[in-house]
């Protein structure tokens, strides 16, 4: 059997990727797509411990509503950025600076 | 199907349903293979959502990602949360992103340009700087790695994780059912625009 280390250690490697992806990346999709990678990778996480500590299943019913949550934020940002290409005709990030100033 | 499942130790066999899962006959290299398949591919799904220009191989990696990942709850006895993985991430939220995706047509692709460039990357480098440092943490109790433990042959059934939402996870579980409603509402309230934008010209009435 795999030790958890390594899952722990590829969770980690994927939320620095997103995370960086979401910093460096302004095209607003491209964020809202790197938030979900961050969310995936702390699934992982909380599976993997899960595997380790298996008394109980509260790390998968926690990511359970991880996912609930990611679908919620997934409509909503979608929606935003309709509602801001419809206003600036761009996807962006930095043209959004209505409240610059 | 089922033997391949039972070597990489995914479900427990048949005759000792009862008692906890063994070690596979054939060593952990199954396993360890299987582990890095899906690790290289997740990777790599990752690195092509932030780093591809296009979106929509933006989409397709974040697909990949996320059928690897599932790949991966299989291998920890997690089949519910693999199951809800693949339906709720890839059949709703990448198809999602596909259809705004599309709805911008060629909009959706940015041109790159150099504005901003310093403090973008410095903050990319100091968050990379501080997941080296955790990575690092990490690799230092990697001397000695923990095994996990034995289990039961419900571990991760949709059976017991029914029983723990539907009795000490009630509460949150209908909470998030108001979070979804509400989402949906402040989606649909977002994306029409105000005083509704589009009922004037006629497409909603």
């Amino acid at each position: 059997m795999i030790p958890v280390e390594y899952y722990v250690g590829l969770s980690a490697i994927l939320f620095l990727i997103g995370g960086i992806g979401f910093l460096v990346r302004r095209n607003v999709l491209v964020a809202l797509m790197s938030i979900e990678v961050m969310l995936n990778a702390t699934n992982l996480a909380l599976v993997a411990f899960n595997r380790q500590h298996a008394q109980a299943h509260t790390g998968q019913v926690l990511s359970f509503f991880v996912i609930a949550v990611a679908a919620a934020e997934a409509a909503v940002g979608l929606a935003i950025v309709l509602a801001f290409f419809r206003l600036k005709r761009t996807v962006r990030s930095d043209e959004a600076d209505l409240l610059r100033n | 199907m089922l033997n391949l499942l039972l070597l990489l130790d995914i479900v427990p066999g048949p005759a000792n349903a009862a008692a906890p899962v063994p070690e596979t006959p054939q060593g952990p290299w199954m396993g360890f293979a299987y582990f890095g398949f899906c690790a290289v591919l997740a990777v790599v799904g990752a690195i092509a959502t932030v780093a591809s220009p296009n979106p929509i191989r933006g989409a397709m990696g974040l697909l990949l990602m996320i059928i690897s990942i599932a790949g991966l709850f299989l291998a920890l006895h997690a089949q519910f949360i693999a199951a809800i993985q693949v339906i709720v991430y890839a059949g709703a939220i990448v198809v999602l992103f596909l259809f705004v995706i599309m709805l911008l047509g060629s909009d959706a692709q940015t041109p790159s340009d150099q504005r901003g460039r310093i403090p973008r990357f410095g903050a990319a480098a100091l968050f990379a700087g501080l997941g080296l440092a955790a990575l690092t943490l990490l690799g230092r109790t990697m001397a000695k790695p923990k095994l996990p433990g034995d289990i039961g042959s419900d571990f991760g059934s949709i059976d017991a994780i029914g029983k723990v939402l539907f009795t000490d996870m009630l509460v949150p579980f209908e909470i998030s059912s108001a979070l979804l409603i509400v989402a949906v509402v402040g989606a649909i309230a977002v994306a029409r625009g105000k005083h509704g934008e589009l009922a004037e010209k006629g497409a909603v009435k």
